[in-house]
C-alpha cells in the first residue's frame, strides 16, 4: 500500500440515494491506491467528475473488513447525510490503519455519530414496515394493494424485502417520492416515483379500521405525548385512522369523567343460574364422549388420517395399552391390527385370552412418522406428546375400569406410570398408582419388539410374552372374581 | 365492511382493550409460504399509537362479551348491563386476513367472554387460528386468551396454532379472587399456567411447535390493596415456577357500568409505570424482588423516582461505582445506565480509558448516572452523601393524565 502523502484531491461521483456498489467500488479502489479520507471528495452531483469519466472501474480486489464494520456500511449508506460516505471511508480507513477493533469503541466519536446514523436508518426502515398502509384496487381487473410512503432517508430497496416476506400471496405496489416497488407474486422490480394521488381512493375496510382504532383507546388513560414520541405527526397523513386522532382526545376527559360520576347501575337481572351451573359440568360423561372429543382434535404432529381409538368392552376385565397406531392402524382407524396387532391375537389365542373380550387401546392415539419414498416409517413417540395424550388415557382407563392393566412397551410405561422405566427390571405385576383410580398393572414387551429381534432369538422371547399372556390371563380372572 | 360487522367490532373491541398486552414480539421468525401471508419479525411491530401512546400491535378482540362469570373488575360480567355481541369464527378471521392485507396489524390477540361453557369457548377460540392457520396460510402473530377452566386438551391444541398463550391471573392474592371474582378458583389458574409452561419447555426441546412465543399475564393494580413489593414478589415467582415470559400491570381502570363494589377512580398510572420499571429490574438487571422492596416505603415504590435510583439512594455507601473497572453486574445498578450502555461500556473499555465524554456517547441519561460514577476524569466528592441528591434527580412531574 501507498504511503498516502500528498495526494492529489480525488472526487468520486455516486448515484443519488443509496449507492452501495458505487461506493464499495470506490473504496476499494481509494483504499487500494492508499488515498486518505481527508483527499476524497465525496460527489453526489449528477455532473460528471474525474472519476466518473474514467473509463469503466476494472474490479478491484474485495476489503478486508472487521466484521462489524462490513455490517454498518448497508446501514448508513441509505442516509440522507451527504457526509455519509465520507464518514464511512473514513471509518474503513482508520480500520484498514492500525484500529481493527474500532466499531468496539462505541464512545468514539465518529463510531458514535455512524451508530446513530444506522439507529436513524433502523428507525425509518421500522416505521416504513408500521405505518405504511395498502389499499385494495381491483381496477385493471385483478386484485391489486397500493400503498404510497414517503421515508425520511433512501430505504426503499432496503424496506422491500420485508414486504415481500410478509405479503407473497398478494400483488402490490409501494410508491415513494424517489421511486416504486412492484411485486407481482414472483418477482420484485423497482420503477420510477409515484404520487399519492396514484393511489386509488377508497377501501372498504378503511373505515372499519378507524372505527378499531377509535374503540380501542381508552380515554381514562389519554397520553398524547407519548403517542407522538413513537408516531410522530408527520406520518398521520398516510394513516386513515389518525384523522380520528384530534376528536379523541377533545372528548376524553369528558367520557371518564362520565364514567367516573356516573352511579353504578343496578345489574341487569341476568342470573342464569342453571347456564352457570352446566358452565362447570363440562368433562365427559362416558366413554362415547370422550371419543368424540379425542376424535374432534388435532393430532399434535400433524399428519396422522385419523385418531385411533380404544377398542373392546366396557368393564372388560384387562386393557392392553399399546405405543401409538401404526401404519395400518391410521388407515384402518383401528387398533392392533397390523403386523405387530397379529402377532399378539396369535398370542393372546395361545395365552387362552379372548381379544374380543378385552379392551385395547394405545397411549398415543395418533401415528406419527417419517416419510420414506412412500412408505411411511413409524417414529417414536416423544415424552412431550406421551404427556399430551396422557390426560385423554387416564379418563379412558377410568370409563373402562379394568381390573388389570397391561403396559405393553415402555412408551406405554411412561404413560401409566409417568417415569421412563426399563421393562427387562419391571417386567411382571406392577401397581399403576399415578392415576386417581389406582390400577393393578402388568409390564411386558410391546409386540413390535418381537418383530424386531433376529431370527434366532425371535423363538424364545415370543414363548416368555405368551408365558406373560398367561400369568395376565390368570391375575385378570382373579381380579375379577 | 358492513354495518353490522362494523357494529360488533366496535363492541368487541371495546371489551377487549382492558388487556395490557399487544406484544407481538418473541415468535420465531417466519415468512409466508408461496400464496400465502404473513410473518414474524421476533421484535415485532407496532402500526399505530392511540392517543393513550400505547400500541396499536395486534387485532385485539373478544369473540364474544357474553360471559357466565361475574368478576367485579370486569365490564363484561354477566351483570354488567353492556352491550353484547357475537362474532362468528368466519367474521373473526376475514376481519384478520383484511386488515393484515392492508398492513394494519401485525396479527390477532383474541380473547373472549364464556358462553355454554369453558370448553366450548376455547374450541371456538381455537378454530379461528386454526383456520388462519390451515384454510389461509396465515403466518402472522396469533395470541390466544386461554381459558383457564378449559380441558387440558384444548389448551394444548391451542399452543399448536398461537405463538403466544396468555392467561390472566387479574388479581394478585386468593382473598381478592375471592372478594372479586369468587367463581373464579386460583388454584386452577396457576394450574393451567403450570400445565402451558411445562408443554412450552417439553415442546422446545422436543423441536415441536407450542406456542413458541411463550406464555404470559395481566394483574390488575389498584382495584384492591396488594402492595408493589406483594406484586413484584408475585411476579418473581410466576417467572421462576411457570417460566412467563412476561407480566402485564394494568392498572385500574375506571369502565363504562362499573360494579357497586369497586370504586370508581383515576387508573394509577404513574405506579403502574414503576411496576413495569421493577419488573425489568428482575428481568434484565438481576435485581430480586427483596432488593426492589428493600427501597420502597412500606412496600409502595416511590412514585417521583424510578425502583433502580430509590434503591442507588437507599444504598449509597455501594456508590460511586468506577466505568473503567467495575464489573457488569454493578454497573447494571447505576442509574442511568441501562444494560446496553453497561454493554458497550464494558467492550469500549477493553480498548480505551473512559472520560466523562466518552461515557456521555453511550448512554443517553449521562444526568442521572454521574453522581454515582467514576470516570477518568471525574469522581463526584462526596456527592453521594448529599442531603439534597434526591430532590435533584426527581424528575420533573409529568402529566401522565388529564386529572
Amino acid at each position: 500500500m501507498n504511503d498516502g502523502r500528498m495526494r492529489a484531491p480525488r472526487t468520486i461521483l455516486l448515484r443519488p440515494g443509496a449507492d452501495l456498489t458505487g461506493f464499495r467500488d470506490a473504496a476499494r479502489r481509494l483504499a487500494a491506491e492508499g488515498v486518505p479520507p481527508e483527499a476524497v471528495t465525496w460527489s453526489l452531483e449528477s455532473a460528471p467528475s474525474l472519476f466518473g469519466s474514467e473509463a469503466a472501474p476494472q474490479a478491484d480486489r474485495p476489503l478486508s473488513l472487521p466484521r462489524a464494520v462490513a455490517a454498518l456500511i448497508p446501514q448508513v449508506v441509505p442516509h440522507r447525510d451527504p457526509e455519509r460516505y465520507g464518514l464511512l471511508y473514513a471509518l474503513i480507513w482508520r480500520a484498514l490503519h492500525g484500529e481493527r477493533h474500532l466499531m468496539e469503541v462505541a464512545s468514539d466519536p465518529l463510531v458514535h455519530r455512524l451508530n446513530l446514523m444506522a439507529k436513524a436508518i433502523g428507525r425509518d426502515l421500522h416505521k416504513m414496515h408500521a405505518f405504511l398502509r395498502f389499499r385494495r384496487t381491483t381496477d385493471d381487473g385483478d386484485e391489486r394493494y397500493v400503498a404510497w410512503f414517503e421515508p425520511d432517508h433512501h430505504i426503499l430497496e432496503a424496506a422491500a424485502p420485508f414486504f415481500v416476506r410478509r405479503f407473497a400471496g398478494m400483488r402490490w405496489t409501494i410508491l415513494t417520492p424517489e421511486g416504486r416497488a412492484v411485486w407481482d407474486g414472483d418477482a420484485l422490480t423497482y420503477g420510477p416515483p409515484g404520487s399519492r394521488g396514484d393511489v386509488p381512493e377508497g377501501d372498504g375496510f378503511e373505515a372499519g379500521w378507524q372505527t378499531y382504532y377509535e374503540t380501542t383507546f381508552n380515554p381514562a388513560r389519554v397520553n398524547p405525548k407519548a403517542m407522538r414520541a413513537e408516531m410522530p405527526k408527520k406520518y398521520w397523513r398516510n394513516m386513515p385512522e389518525t384523522a380520528s386522532i384530534p376528536a379523541l382526545l377533545r372528548g376524553a376527559a369528558e367520557r371518564t369523567a362520565q364514567m367516573i360520576e356516573r352511579e353504578p347501575t343496578v345489574p341487569a337481572r341476568r342470573e342464569p343460574a342453571r347456564a352457570v351451573a352446566a358452565m362447570a359440568d363440562q368433562d365427559p360423561k362416558n366413554l362415547d364422549e370422550l371419543n368424540a372429543i379425542i376424535r374432534r382434535t388435532e393430532p399434535l404432529v400433524p399428519g396422522a388420517t385419523q385418531a385411533v381409538l380404544g377398542e373392546g368392552p366396557p368393564g372388560a376385565s384387562v386393557a392392553f395399552v399399546g405405543e401409538q397406531p401404526g401404519d395400518q392402524e391410521d388407515l384402518k382407524g383401528r387398533p392392533f391390527v397390523g403386523p405387530a396387532g397379529q402377532l399378539l391375537s396369535r398370542a393372546m389365542e395361545e395365552a387362552g385370552i379372548d381379544r374380543g373380550g378385552s379392551y385395547l387401546t394405545n397411549a398415543v392415539k395418533h401415528f406419527k412418522f417419517t416419510l420414506r419414498g412412500k412408505r411411511r416409517i413409524h417414529e417414536k413417540p416423544t415424552a412431550g406428546e406421551v404427556s399430551h395424550y396422557r390426560w385423554w388415557l387416564d379418563r379412558e382407563l377410568e370409563f373402562v375400569a379394568p381390573k388389570l392393566v397391561v403396559a405393553l412397551g415402555a412408551t406405554a410405561v411412561l404413560a401409566l406410570t409417568g417415569k421412563a422405566i426399563p421393562i427387562t427390571r419391571a417386567r411382571g405385576p406392577f401397581r399403576f398408582d399415578r392415576h386417581e383410580t389406582r390400577f393393578q398393572g402388568f409390564i411386558t414387551v410391546h409386540p413390535s419388539y418381537l418383530l424386531r429381534l433376529p431370527d434366532e432369538a425371535k423363538e424364545e422371547a415370543y414363548a416368555a410374552f405368551v408365558a406373560d399372556l398367561k400369568r395376565i390371563a390368570t391375575l385378570g380372572a382373579e381380579l375379577s372374581a | 365492511m358492513d354495518e353490522v360487522l362494523a357494529k360488533k367490532l366496535r363492541i368487541l373491541a371495546d371489551a377487549a382493550k382492558y388487556d395490557a398486552s399487544c406484544a407481538s414480539s418473541g415468535a420465531p421468525k417466519r415468512a409466508a409460504g408461496k400464496d400465502g401471508i404473513g410473518s414474524t419479525t421476533g421484535a415485532g411491530i407496532c402500526h399505530a399509537y392511540t392517543p393513550d401512546g400505547r400500541c396499536v400491535s395486534l387485532l385485539k378482540i373478544l369473540l364474544t362479551n357474553w360471559c357466565l362469570f361475574d368478576c367485579a373488575y370486569c365490564v363484561n360480567r354477566r351483570s354488567s348491563n353492556v352491550r353484547r355481541a357475537k362474532f362468528t369464527v368466519e367474521e373473526v378471521v376475514s376481519l384478520t386476513l383484511n386488515f393484515y392485507k392492508r398492513n394494519y396489524i401485525e396479527g390477532l390477540f383474541l380473547s373472549s367472554g364464556i358462553i355454554r361453557s369453558p370448553d366450548h369457548t376455547m374450541e371456538l377460540m381455537t378454530r379461528v387460528a386454526k383456520s388462519l392457520r390451515r384454510d389461509h396460510g396465515f403466518a402472522g402473530y396469533i395470541h390466544l386468551k386461554s381459558i383457564p377452566e378449559a380441558s387440558p386438551w384444548l389448551i394444548e391444541e391451542a399452543g399448536l396454532y398461537a405463538d403466544r398463550l396468555s392467561i390472566n391471573v387479574e388479581l394478585p392474592t386468593e382473598a381478592s379472587l375471592g372478594r372479586l371474582a369468587p367463581e373464579k378458583d386460583g388454584a386452577a389458574i396457576q394450574g393451567a399456567m403450570a400445565q402451558i409452561g411445562e408443554r412450552i419447555i417439553q415442546a422446545k426441546a422436543e423441536k415441536r411447535r407450542f406456542a413458541p412465543a411463550g406464555h404470559s399475564t395481566q394483574v390488575i393494580v389498584g382495584a384492591d390493596d396488594t402492595t408493589d413489593a406483594a406484586l413484584i414478589a408475585k411476579s418473581e415467582t410466576l417467572y421462576g415456577s411457570v417460566g412467563l415470559k412476561r407480566v402485564y400491570y394494568s392498572a385500574f381502570s375506571p369502565i363504562p357500568d362499573g360494579s357497586q363494589i369497586l370504586p370508581l377512580k383515576a387508573p394509577p398510572l404513574a405506579r403502574e409505570h414503576r411496576l413495569y420499571q421493577a419488573d425489568w429490574l428482575l428481568r434484565y438487571y438481576a435485581f430480586t424482588a427483596e432488593e426492589v422492596a428493600s427501597a420502597s416505603e412500606g412496600g409502595m415504590l416511590a412514585l417521583d423516582i424510578d425502583p433502580k435510583l430509590a434503591w442507588a439512594l437507599k444504598y449509597r455507601e455501594r456508590f460511586p461505582v468506577d466505568v473503567n473497572t467495575a464489573d457488569r453486574e454493578m454497573l447494571l445498578r447505576v442509574p442511568g445506565l441501562g444494560a446496553r450502555a453497561v454493554d458497550r461500556i464494558v467492550k469500549a473499555r477493553k480498548h480505551t480509558t473512559l472520560r466523562l465524554d466518552d461515557v456521555a456517547r453511550l448512554t443517553s441519561s449521562l444526568k442521572r448516572a454521574r453522581p454515582f460514577l467514576i470516570a477518568a476524569d471525574h469522581r463526584p466528592v462526596g456527592l453521594t452523601d448529599r442531603a439534597d441528591l434526591r430532590a435533584k434527580l426527581v424528575e420533573p412531574a409529568q402529566q401522565l393524565s388529564l386529572f
